[in-house]
């Protein structure tokens, strides 16, 4: 099993690299600070160890600045001496200027405009797949909204468990609608626009190789999008506690070849009965 | 106050120790009891470890003595897990580590540290933990009851924990609890208005008494929020309001009976509102202890103690204004996710403030290295690496993918437990001897010192990689996850981390009982400190000091030149 391993799991989507990026670039900065931060403090510990016959010597901050090498008149500022007297303050306030600066040029740089790619804009492309992923205690169901692009209308009393949710069959919307439980099939490099809903309580979608992960919250309808790029079986598992059952709640995901999708798509539909009619509602389960 | 409170007429055992008006006595009340919840906290902790490590297999030895709807055959069931999980957190943040950080150290050192007689309000004082104590049993007993504890978590998201059972005993409690943090705040904030010694100015303050101060604030202004917010979850499950819970929730196949109408994240958001300031809380008195410890230890002053005093403001302050990076995907407007990517980013630069100014107080100093510092020592670095991996949950883009996976937990295991619980004990073998008058022995402290710093490496280390690899955390049974198999041994090296840490507790509660009776008696002063709690006899008479002191300088007058001694008490005339 290649995929998966004892750091990040298979990269398998458009924006998965550049999530990958920041987790790198973090822990790289995040090792070079405690290595540098440990190996003075080990050298503090042991420098300054109490030796018979040595007292601590005190940094005291209140010496005039006489040996000041700035213009006479500069260096007579209240400001300057304020500043000149807490040097010895001020000097500990570089480490967190330099941590500050990195933390900036990041927060600019990369997490503002790649979240804004990811999360808070959805991409603008023609002819995307859509679909609705609807979380209940403990599964998935993934409901393709088919070639027409429009989902078809869900009704509560319609929900029966050979229609977990409820659709409306007698609506032309539905005609070419696919509904999944705990399996989800996509094209590869092809983008997906998702409607993230839940049926009961707060879940959360995941799938570690497309590095989404998005709650769904009932009452809610949450947009999120995803471009696989690399073919394979993946899993998408619940990553919010939701219950008793909550570990078991995963699926897979498959990520074909548009030849692959449209064939397998179209088994699907035939599959559907031709007079598919609303169910009695009177057969609960 | 009145001074019959500190009348010296004979008191009867219950006055003097059971329905005690003396801040020594309930900050010793809080401290036993404290440490017997972490106790508790950690013994669930155990039974999870042993799921996580080894699913599906029976608890070994006590196994079959849990009733068969919690552990069926001696195997822990997916709700008695959720349960220990839910109780696992609300006891060591709500009933083991604010205790013992404010309840137990604050009441007991800080009046002294102040110069004052006791609290500003005793008998307050007393309420606080009678309140807690009976809070803390409420919540307890809940695993004795119809439907067991609470098993949505210590989060309690609705409407999971709507609909799950064991909530509303956990509700109760939580108000009673919050009810008794809030007395606690209100009196410490008055303590150290009103009560300080003559010449005891704010910038004379030690940084502990700081510490203290401005979790008060903390405390005072975060808990009510989430008082209204447990109130209002307590009305949607008795009364099915729907302050929560949206329209159209069909359950487990059934439409929910409840009008619908509520609003799932508004929990979220007062949730967090008050539990970020709360890991603050959890944080800002250790840190207190341990620059306390390392003035005395390095005998000089700290380095930057008025810097150290604004950067915990400036914590203060920001803790407000970043709750919702708990919240990144939670659903709420992903604009949003800017604004407090910006507000953490800020709030980790007092952080850093503090971490250098602690560093640098090493500096030129004369190390000696008691059990105490060596404590304290260790703080800065396990902290630093609970502070580091921060980092990448506070970053929007980042948190995506380690969100509620193993990494999470890992974090703020090295903030809490190698950082402030670390320090919390430094704290008990530093002012052991003016709680006894008996020094702690230091074999079995560096035994417990040593022990106890490996075993939590050895049981938070895996969990960073075990979230790399996307383990998410709050899972019965990690390995119906496919992604997770590859790391399934850092599971098992955890638990027996955590096995082992257990062992290590050993030696320090024999030590800390035996002690009591039998250690090697001290002086008013055995560390040669410069606060004023040193300078009343160990332990400390009913009323703390026999004429109240008067303070000449500042807190950490260590090896002032031309003087005999290293250290200058801070009411010494001379």
């Amino acid at each position: 099993m290649g995929k998966y391993g004892w750091s990040l799991p298979v990269a398998a989507s458009s924006y998965a690299g550049s999530i990958d990026f920041g987790i790198s670039i973090l822990h790289v900065a995040m090792l070079g600070i405690f290595a540098l931060w440990g190996a003075f403090f080990i050298y503090l510990l042991v420098k300054f160890r109490a030796k018979p016959g040595v007292k601590a010597v005190r940094e005291d901050h209140d010496e005039t600045p006489a040996h000041i090498s700035v213009p006479d008149a500069f260096s007579k500022l209240p400001f300057v001496q304020l500043l000149y007297r807490n040097r010895g303050e001020l000097k500990s306030l570089i480490p967190d200027a330099i941590i500050l600066t990195f933390e900036v040029a990041l927060i600019v740089f990369y997490a503002i405009p790649v979240w804004s790619r990811i999360k808070a804009n959805m991409p603008d492309v023609k002819d995307p797949v859509r679909l609705e992923i609807v979380g209940e205690q403990f599964g998935w169901n993934i409901h393709y909204a088919g070639p027409d692009g429009k989902l078809g209308p869900r009704k509560a009393e319609l929900v029966h468990f050979s229609n977990p949710l409820g659709l409306d069959r007698a609506n032309p919307d539905s005609a070419d609608d696919v509904v999944m439980g705990n399996e989800m099939r996509l094209p590869v490099d092809k983008t997906a626009l998702i409607e993230l809903l839940s049926k009961d309580v707060v879940h959360s979608f995941f799938v570690p190789e497309f590095r989404i992960k998005q709650d769904a919250v009932p009452g809610m309808k949450i947009p999120m999008w995803v471009t696989p790029n690399k073919t394979g079986k993946y899993e998408m598992t619940c990553a919010q506690l939701c219950g008793f059952a909550h570990s078991l709640m995963r699926g897979d995901v498959y990520v074909l070849t548009q030849e692959e999708f449209d064939a397998w798509y179209q088994s699907r539909l035939a599959t559907i009965p031709a007079s598919a009619q609303p169910t009695n509602p009177a057969e609960d389960f | 106050m009145s001074h019959d409170e500190h009348g010296h007429h004979e008191l009867s055992f219950k006055e003097k120790y059971i329905f005690s008006v003396d801040h020594k006595v309930i900050g010793l009340q809080y401290l036993i009891t404290s440490f017997l919840f972490l106790m508790v906290g950690f013994g669930l902790m155990m039974l999870m470890r042993w799921q996580l490590a080894f699913p599906g297999t029976p608890i070994p030895l006590i196994g079959n003595m849990f009733p068969a709807e919690l552990a069926p055959n001696g195997v822990m069931s997916g709700e008695f897990y959720n349960s220990l999980g839910a109780m696992h957190g609300t006891i060591m943040v709500f009933l083991g580590v604010v205790p013992l950080a404010v309840g137990a150290y604050g009441n007991y050192v800080m009046p002294l540290q102040i110069g004052a007689p006791d609290m500003a309000f005793p008998r307050m004082n007393m309420m606080s933990y009678w309140l807690y104590l009976p809070g803390g049993i409420m919540m307890l007993s809940s695993f004795i009851m119809p439907g067991g504890a609470a098993q949505s978590g210590w989060t309690s998201y609705p409407p999971l924990s709507i609909i799950n059972p064991g909530q509303t005993v956990w509700l109760l409690s939580m108000v009673v609890l919050i009810t008794s943090s809030l007395l606690g705040a209100i009196n410490f904030l008055v303590t150290t208005i009103n009560l300080r010694a003559p010449g005891m100015s704010l910038w004379r303050m030690p940084i502990f008494v700081w510490a203290q101060f401005v979790t008060a604030v903390l405390l005072l202004l975060a808990f009510p929020p989430l008082e209204a917010a447990s109130v209002l979850q307590l009305m949607d499950r008795v009364f099915h309001t729907s302050f929560y819970m949206p329209k159209d929730l069909v359950v487990l196949g059934k439409a929910y009976a409840g009008s619908g109408g509520g609003q799932p994240l508004l929990w979220q958001h007062l949730f967090w509102f008050l539990a970020h300031p709360e890991v603050y809380v959890l944080v800002l008195p250790p840190m207190g202890i341990v620059a306390e410890i390392i003035a005395n230890n390095t005998r000089k002053p700290l380095h930057g103690y008025k810097t150290m005093v604004f950067s915990m403001i400036a914590i203060g302050v920001m803790s407000f204004m970043v709750w919702a990076h708990h919240m990144f995907i939670s659903g709420m407007s992903a604009s949003l996710g800017n604004f407090f990517l910006v507000t953490t980013m800020i709030i980790s630069v007092p952080s850093v403030a503090l971490m250098t100014c602690l560093v640098f107080s090493l500096k030129g100093g004369s190390i000696r290295y008691n059990v105490p510092m060596l404590f304290a020592l260790a703080f800065i670095p396990l902290f630093a690496i609970g502070g580091l991996t921060g980092l990448p949950l506070g970053m929007t883009v980042t948190d995506i993918f380690l969100h509620d996976t193993y990494y999470v937990i890992a974090h703020f295991h090295f903030v809490v437990v190698s950082g402030s619980i670390i320090a919390l004990m430094g704290g008990t073998y530093y002012w052991f001897p003016k709680w006894y008058g008996r020094k702690m022995n230091d074999k079995l402290g560096l035994i417990h010192f040593w022990g106890s710093v490996a075993s939590m490496v050895g049981i938070f280390a895996p969990m960073l990689f075990m979230g790399l690899a996307g383990a998410s955390r709050r899972l019965y049974d990690p390995t119906a996850h496919l992604h997770n198999l590859p790391v399934q041994g850092w599971n098992v090296v955890s638990t027996c981390a955590a096995y082992s840490l257990f062992l290590f507790q050993l030696p320090f509660i024999y030590n800390f009982f035996n002690s009591m009776w039998n250690g090697e008696k001290t002086v008013e002063n055995p560390w040669q400190a410069t606060t004023l709690e040193w300078a009343c006899p160990s332990p400390p008479p009913h009323g703390n000091f026999a004429k109240t002191p008067t303070v000449y300088r500042g807190p950490y007058e260590y090896s002032v030149p031309g003087r005999e001694t290293d250290f200058w008490m801070q009411n010494d005339p001379s």
